[in-house]
Formats: structure tokens, C-alpha cells, sequence
């Protein structure tokens, strides 16, 4: 099966400023994907390059093997692009903007699908609205559905719950992940990094036009190995034995970053020894947001 | 409704959506300048035998009119949507430049046939006006509104701010346009302008389209076609270029 994307080697120079520096990226038809990075990484130019909005300096891209310079046709068939920005016509209602878009893609008679677009992002009762009268979150919405009028198998989408109510959220993320079940290639980029714990199957972290990991959200999870230890002590003194552990104090007790179970014993045994009382114990596992900033500080040391 | 059309079609509706500004606002601009000029020099000499000045005048509104409103749609609509960022919405799909060059060239020039027609149908009751040759007000109205579709995309693709696009119209088009002709006969100017105006690709298109109504011109109409025939199609591909390399629209 042909990767749903396959970058190679894409550099993206912006005058003496390297967007992208020779990015190499696979993700398989189905997937359920992920693109991190610190604002100015280089997502968004990524995504411009896979849509055509921006070309390559270097590099080729492909859409379900169609490259999408050569093949542009091809390539645009298969993709729905988010884009990050908050773009509107204001000539058009809701339905206008989406039946205009699928007309692009020359689809004619495409109103159910449309009709089922508007009710999965509950714009129905929009439908026939302005573009200009509708809330930021709402155009956000219109923006996911122009996307998909066409039913792309690939679907990428750049920061689509920016300013979306949680509420929609929600929905907004079961409608996506049905399109995945159905078998669409989802890459998404996202802030919100328990967003992309839930949902990404795999996880590439960008880092000034490089990518710094690249593996599945699991793996990327278990990587930096270990846990986190949230003791309450009576009294509120960490041994010194412990101190190399200590991650960080508060006032109601000690957080000690370990890297196995085995750890658990040693730590209880030292504190044992030092005659300190334990009150309250709690085991926190990391989550990406931690993974996410060992990642960039790591690679900037 | 393949991309094409539906390309065409939204740039139609975009303008007609908003017909009091597009169009009958420019008709009335002509009916004003119809009114102060054919008033005021009403008594001046005839500039062809047996055509009074308002008619003689007509003509050039209505084409001056065309090509305005030709090169403002195009322009403007493209220079919008990269202002607006909804360009995206039709760089996105698998249009080819073809496509997109035919789509808003059409739109541009159907937004300054309507307004040419326009002008004509609000004129025809006030002044003598005649239709020798229909042939060619068609040819030079297609003509006329294509030259200047294809303007307004360079022009719009070019700009990237609403300043620029005004520098554009005020410090190109306006001057072309009025030197073309539109209000008096090359005839009656001294020689080196005479020769000037033989330069301006517009003088052709008013000159021709005029001969249509009244079977008289400054020049030939089959010189004035040539001439802008020409420069249409230089201009096209020059357009066409810029389109598929993705001049100023995508990075
Ligand atoms: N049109 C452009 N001209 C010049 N530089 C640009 C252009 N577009 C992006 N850049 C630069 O390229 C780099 C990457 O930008 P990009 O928009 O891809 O970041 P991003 O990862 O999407 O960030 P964010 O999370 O803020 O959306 C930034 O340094 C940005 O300033
Ligand atoms: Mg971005």
C-alpha cells in the first residue's frame, strides 16, 4: 500500500531562514497522526508544502504517491487541508461556501453529503447564514468542512480546536475519528498536547524545521522512562540521600522523578531509615507534555 | 459543474451579489459624464461628419466603462482573497492555471460587457446613436474587457496591499483609458499627440469599438483588432505564466 504522505529530504527557505531543513516523513494510509512543535517549528510550512500553497526549495512530497508538483492533480484529489488561519469568504453563506468548494473538485450533486457535513459539525441550523455572521468557532468549523466536501482520504487538519468551545470539541473529534475508522488518513496539528495523547496513533515533534522524534505515541510516552513519586512527609524533610530524585517541592510535599518500580522499594526504605513519616503517596504517570519538553530542551543542549 | 464553471460562477456571483456597486454605479458614472460633457460642449464642431458630439461621445463611455470595470474585477477579487487569505480556498482544489486564468478572465470580462451594455441601454434615448457594424462592437467589446481581465489578474496577483492596486488604476489605467480617445477625436489634437495615442493600446479598442456604431475611425478597424488581438495574446501568455509558476501566489 502506498504511504497517504511520503516526504523526502524537504528544505523550505524563506529568504536566509530555514522553515524546513530537510524533513523526511512517512505516514501510512489509515494512521492517526500527529505534528507537534513549538510555534515557528515549521508545521504549517510543512503543510503548505503538501498542499501545493508553497513549493519545496528542495525535496519531493507525495500524496497517496502522487507528487504534488508533478501529479498536483492527483495529489489535491486526495487531500483536505485545515488551513490555521481563520479564512472566510464573505460573499457566501455556509452551503454556498461548501458547494462552491466542492465544485472545485467537480463534484456535482453533492448536497447529502454536505447536509451530513453541516449536522456532524452542528452547523446545520447555519447552513444558510453569512459567512461573515458566524462566530470565530463556527467559521473554524465551515473551514473543517470545506475541507471535506470532497471527501479526501487524507485529511490534514492545522489546529482545528483553536477557539473551538469544548463542547464541539468533543464532537468535532468523534466526527474526525469516525472519518479515521472509515479508513481517512488523519495528520493534525495541535498545542493542546493531551489532544494529541488521545488521539495520534504516532507523533513526529518538529523543532526549527527538524524533526526531533518521530514514533508512536506509546513508545514516545515510554521513552523517557519512569514516573513521578508525589510524597507527603511527616515532617516535611526529603533525606538528602533522596535530594539527586527531587523534581520539585511544594508546600504540601515532594515530587521525585524514579525510573522503575524497583525504585519505589529503595525510596521507602531510605525514608524508613531517616525516620520520616509518610502521609500521602500518589503515582503520576508523565504525560506528553513532559515527553514534549524533555524533547526540545534535550536537542537545543 | 466542473472547476472551471464553478470558478466562473463565483466570481459572477461575487460581483452581481453586489450589482448596485458593480455595475449600476458605474453606469451612473457614465450618465454623469455624458450629461456634463454633452452639455457643455454641445456647440463644439462634429467630430465625424453628421455625429453630434454626445453621440460621438457614447461610444467611449461605454467602453471606458468595460474596460474600468473589466480590470477592477479581476483585480480586485484576487487581490482580496490574498489580502483575506481565502485564496486558499481555490489554490487548494485541483484547478489548472488554465482553469484559473479562463475562469476570472470570463467573470472580468462578463462584468464589463454588463456594464458597457448597460451604459448603452441608459444612452440610446438621449442620444443619436447608430449601429453600422454590430460585428464589431462585439469584437472590440470581447476585446476590449478580455485586455483588461488579463490586466487585473497581473494587476491583483502583483498587489498585495489595497495601495498598490490603486497605484496601479490611478498611474496606468486611469491615464490609458483617458487618453484614449473616450472624449474626443485623435483628429483634432496636435500631431505629437496624435502619435502618442497611436501607442496606447486603448486608443485601438475605443477607436474600433466607435467605428461599430458609426462606420468611421481614427484608424482601420481591422488595424485596431489587430493591434489589440495581439496584445491580448501576449499579455495572456505572459498571464498564464505567471499563473503556472505561482507568481506571488504561492511561496
Ligand atoms: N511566508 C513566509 N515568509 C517568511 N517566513 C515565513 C513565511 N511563512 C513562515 N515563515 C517562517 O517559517 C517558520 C516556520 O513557520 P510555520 O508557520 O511553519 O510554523 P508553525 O510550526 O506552523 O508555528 P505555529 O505553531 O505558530 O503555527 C517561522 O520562523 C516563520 O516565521
Ligand atoms: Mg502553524
Amino acid at each position: 500500500m502506498v504511504p497517504a504522505i511520503q516526504v523526502e529530504q524537504v528544505v523550505k527557505r524563506y529568504a536566509n531562514l530555514r522553515a524546513l531543513a530537510g524533513v523526511d516523513l512517512e505516514i501510512a494510509q489509515g494512521e492517526f497522526f500527529g505534528l507537534l512543535g513549538p510555534n515557528g517549528a515549521g508545521k504549517t510550512t510543512l503543510i503548505s508544502v503538501l498542499a501545493g500553497l508553497s513549493r519545496a526549495t528542495s525535496g519531493t512530497a507525495r500524496i497517496m504517491g502522487h507528487d504534488v508538483v508533478q501529479q498536483y492533480r492527483q495529489a489535491r484529489r486526495a487531500l483536505g487541508v485545515v488551513p490555521q488561519e481563520l479564512v472566510f469568504d464573505p460573499f457566501f453563506s455556509v452551503r454556498e461556501a461548501l458547494t462552491i468548494q466542492s465544485g472545485y473538485f467537480g463534484l456535482r450533486n453533492n448536497s447529502a453529503w454536505i447536509d451530513e457535513v453541516l449536522h456532524n459539525l452542528d452547523l446545520t441550523e447555519k447552513a444558510d447564514t453569512n459567512m461573515r455572521r458566524l462566530s470565530g468557532g463556527m467559521k473554524r468549523r465551515v473551514l473543517i468542512g470545506q475541507a471535506l466536501v470532497h471527501k479526501p482520504p487524507v485529511i490534514v487538519l492545522d489546529e482545528p480546536t483553536a477557539g473551538v468551545d469544548v463542547e464541539l470539541r468533543q464532537t468535532l473529534w468523534r466526527f474526525i475519528r469516525r472519518l479515521n475508522e472509515d479508513g481517512h488518513t488523519i495528520v493534525l496539528t495541535t498545542h493542546y498536547l493531551e489532544e494529541a495523547e488521545a488521539l495520534c496513533g504516532r507523533i513526529a515533534m518538529l523543532k526549527k524545521g527538524e524533526i526531533v522524534a518521530n514514533d508512536t505515541t506509546q513508545n514516545l510516552l515510554k521513552r523517557f522512562s519512569g514516573f513521578y513519586v508525589q510524597l507527603s512527609l511527616e515532617p516535611h524533610v526529603l533525606p538528602p540521600t533522596l535530594m539527586p530524585l527531587l523534581k520539585h517541592e511544594t508546600e504540601s510535599g515532594f515530587q521525585l522523578a524514579l525510573k522503575d518500580y524497583a525504585e519505589v522499594e529503595q525510596v521507602m526504605a531510605t525514608l524508613r531509615v531517616a525516620g520520616a513519616k509518610v502521609i500521602e503517596m500518589e503515582v503520576v504517570q508523565p504525560d506528553l507534555e513532559e515527553v514534549f519538553v524533555k524533547i526540545m530542551n534535550q536537542e537545543s543542549a | 459543474m466542473n472547476g472551471f464553471y464553478t470558478l466562473f460562477y463565483k466570481e459572477w456571483l461575487r460581483f452581481w451579489k453586489v450589482n448596485v456597486q458593480t455595475v449600476l454605479a458605474p453606469v451612473l458614472t457614465a450618465l454623469l459624464f455624458l450629461m456634463v460633457f454633452g452639455h457643455t460642449l454641445r456647440n463644439s464642431a462634429e467630430p465625424y461628419p453628421g455625429v453630434g458630439y454626445s453621440a460621438f461621445l457614447v461610444p467611449g463611455l461605454a467602453m471606458m466603462s468595460v474596460l474600468q470595470n473589466a480590470f477592477a474585477n479581476s483585480s480586485s477579487s484576487l487581490m482580496q482573497s490574498k489580502m483575506t487569505g481565502n485564496i486558499v480556498f481555490v489554490l487548494l482544489p485541483p484547478l489548472s492555471y488554465r482553469e484559473f486564468f479562463f475562469a476570472y478572465l470570463l467573470a472580468a470580462s462578463a462584468r464589463g460587457l454588463v456594464c458597457g451594455a448597460g451604459v448603452l441601454l441608459f444612452t440610446v434615448w438621449f442620444v443619436n446613436l447608430r449601429f453600422e457594424h454590430p460585428w464589431w462592437i462585439i469584437v472590440f467589446g470581447v476585446l476590449g474587457s478580455g485586455i483588461m481581465g488579463v490586466l487585473g489578474i497581473i494587476a491583483g496577483m502583483q498587489s498585495d496591499r489595497m495601495d498598490q492596486l490603486s497605484a496601479f488604476q490611478n498611474f496606468i489605467i486611469l491615464p490609458l483609458t483617458f487618453l484614449s480617445g473616450v472624449f474626443y477625436s485623435l483628429h483634432s489634437l496636435p500631431p505629437l499627440f496624435q502619435g502618442l495615442s497611436h501607442i496606447n493600446p486603448f486608443f485601438y479598442i475605443v477607436d474600433g469599438f466607435r467605428y461599430g456604431f458609426f462606420g468611421v475611425g481614427d484608424v482601420s478597424p481591422w488595424l485596431s483588432a489587430s493591434v489589440v488581438a495581439v496584445c491580448l495574446a501576449a499579455l495572456s501568455v505572459l498571464t498564464l505564466y505567471l499563473i503556472r509558476t505561482g507568481y506571488k501566489l504561492r511561496h
